[in-house]
């Protein structure tokens, strides 16, 4: 059983050929990272399976049914949640309105006074998301999609523009999400992949640069090259 | 609240305080008013800024009008005939105009627009053509209030006002209306959480499309006459500028604007043919300065006021 199965993917933006035949699984429960320097196509990819995008040529698989031509809301509703690397909330709304939007149309039996209270956000429910301090922003941003419980979450750069003491924060909240929920997470910050991911895939210029568990890419030559190579720092 | 319920005792003795020159510029204010704030569902509430709103007025008249012509004047059913009228002429247009979106939704609502303004011009039989259709009476409600006199026509529009206000405010305070509103705020986060954001706004297209019609209906019979010039591109601008200079998701804003843009027009015209300098000065003055229209401007005034410095409220002010 494969909880994402992403075949051949191929995708143009015109001329410009920004993924190159990627193929890659996800078990169920899996906590995947993709890294990749700037513009490898990491979002791209995100777009593609979360539906915003379709690709030029390739397949993907939700729980071994083809979604490849699935509407974005559809592919929601089935269970694929994600987050934005340019934070996308409601910022007008309240924060108890932007939750609620995310309650109302999931099937699931959260409770909203619960959700906010576990989070630590039932005291700025009232608040206009629009004046919540950057930070706050960021983890709304990963509030309103779990708010959905979806069975996969893409997290594309969660902790971009925090600083270390809310990276921190962020990442704990992450690492202690329940394991029925299988993560696909885009991260700069080598520290957070490998307090958090199982697995790592390397993305470079739209292709799989190499795959495998935290050491094995640790040690890869390539990924040492390219990557790596600058010894951890933000690239 | 309190504001509200000023607003509408204000506008419950007005009349009495009016002569009739004032009492039937009012009751434009209050039909256009209603015609703004349909537009607002969609530009203030829904994010899409459309310009062939007044194509969904003129139907609504122009049914009410044709129905009479063919002896069918109870005001009972042609009501429900029109806005039924404009409900379906939308659930089609609908269909086509929701494909494209920013810049290339205004566009191609003011292409349908003008085509079927150039339909309703060309199509003697049915629309009289340039001549309209003159000499449609006061409407007959079947009790014994009547509808030639002006503050008896004033407050049947009122009513119609209010009722239209209440059923929208509540709209927007429903999970539908609420996700109408999240698509005005970000479409994509929409997406991503389950909605079907093209259904959204098609509804919103068509509830509004509904209200504009009732508008139209209420004009038909205050005016007497229609022609196609209540399709044009012109009507349909004209309440964006009442939208935006009285307050888009506000409800209440455009019916402010409408009554700004309708006294000033009044005034100015006595003085000067150019009054629609004046009132594109107030629109830019408006878009730069004062964002949310009028309205927003004196509930701001009003929260500093009388409610002193409260933390900022979440809710959007109704
Ligand atoms: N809509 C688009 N049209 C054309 N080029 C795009 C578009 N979106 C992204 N790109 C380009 O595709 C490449 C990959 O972008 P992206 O997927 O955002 O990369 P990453 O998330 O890995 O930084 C970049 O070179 C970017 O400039
Ligand atoms: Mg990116």
């Amino acid at each position: 059983m494969k909880a994402l199965e992403v075949r051949s993917l191929t995708k143009y933006y015109g001329e410009f050929q920004v993924l190159k035949n990627v193929s890659f699984s996800v078990e169920p429960g899996e906590r995947r990272a993709i890294i990749g320097p700037n513009g490898a196509g990491k979002t791209t990819l995100f777009n593609i399976i979360s539906g915003t995008l379709k690709p030029t040529l390739g397949k993907i698989f939700f729980f071994h049914r083809d979604v490849t031509y699935m509407s974005a809301y559809r592919r929601s509703r089935l269970g694929i949640g994600r987050t934005f690397q340019i934070t996308n909330l409601f910022f007008n709304l309240s924060l108890m309105d932007n939750i609620n939007l995310a309650l109302q149309i999931s099937n699931s039996s959260l409770n909203l006074e619960e959700f906010l209270r576990s989070w630590g956000f039932w005291e700025k429910r009232r608040t206009r998301v629009g004046n919540l301090s950057y930070g706050e922003q960021r983890q709304v941003e990963l509030l309103l999609a779990l708010a959905q419980s979806p069975k996969l979450i893409l997290l594309d750069e969660p902790t971009a523009g925090m600083s270390p003491v809310e990276t921190e924060a962020i990442t704990r909240i992450i690492t202690e999400l329940p394991r029925d929920i299988t993560i696909l997470i885009i991260e700069h910050d080598m520290e957070v992949v490998f307090t958090l991911a199982d697995s790592i895939t390397v993305l470079h210029y739209g292709q799989i640069l190499c795959e495998g568990t935290k050491e094995q890419v640790k040690s890869d030559p390539r990924v040492k090259e390219v990557y790596l190579g600058t010894a951890g720092e933000e690239v | 609240m309190f504001l509200g319920v000023t607003l509408l005792i204000a506008l419950i003795i007005l009349p009495f305080g009016l002569g009739s020159y004032g009492l039937s510029l009012m009751i434009s204010v209050l039909i256009f008013g209603l015609f703004a704030m349909s537009l607002d569902i969609l530009i203030g509430y829904t994010g899409l800024v459309s310009f062939n709103h007044a194509t969904f007025f003129g139907v609504g008249a122009y049914v009410v009008a044709i129905l009479f012509y063919r002896g069918w004047d109870n005001f009972w059913l042609a009501l429900p005939a029109a806005v039924a009228a404009s409900v379906l002429l939308a659930t089609v247009l609908g269909l086509v105009v929701l494909r494209s979106s920013g810049p290339y939704f205004l566009m191609i609502t003011l292409a349908f627009g003008q085509m079927i303004f150039a339909l309703a011009w060309k199509w003697r039989t049915f629309t009289g053509g340039d001549d309209g259709l003159p000499g449609i009476p006061r409407p007959d409600l079947g009790f014994p209030v009547s509808m030639w006199n002006e503050q008896n026509f004033y407050y049947l529009v009122l009513v119609f006002i209010c009722l239209s206000f209440l059923l929208l405010r509540q709209l927007f305070r429903l999970p539908l209306g609420r996700a109408i509103i999240g698509v005005k705020e970000s479409e994509s986060r929409m997406q991503a959480l389950g909605y079907n954001t093209w259904l959204l706004k098609y509804l919103a297209y068509v509830i509004a499309a509904g209200f504009a019609g009732l508008a139209g209906v209420l004009y038909v019979y205050y005016n007497g006459f229609i022609s196609p010039q209540e399709l044009n591109w012109t009507m349909s601008g004209m309440a964006i500028l009442m939208v935006v200079i009285g307050g888009t998701g506000t409800l209440v804003g455009p019916v402010l604007g409408a009554g700004i843009i309708l006294i000033l027009q009044n005034l100015l015209s006595a003085y000067t043919e150019r009054w629609p300098l004046v009132i594109g000065m107030l629109f830019v003055i408006c878009v730069i300065h004062v964002k949310d229209g009028i309205a927003g401007y004196v509930m701001k005034l009003w929260e500093k006021g009388w409610k002193g410095y409260e933390s900022p409220g979440s809710e959007k002010p109704n």
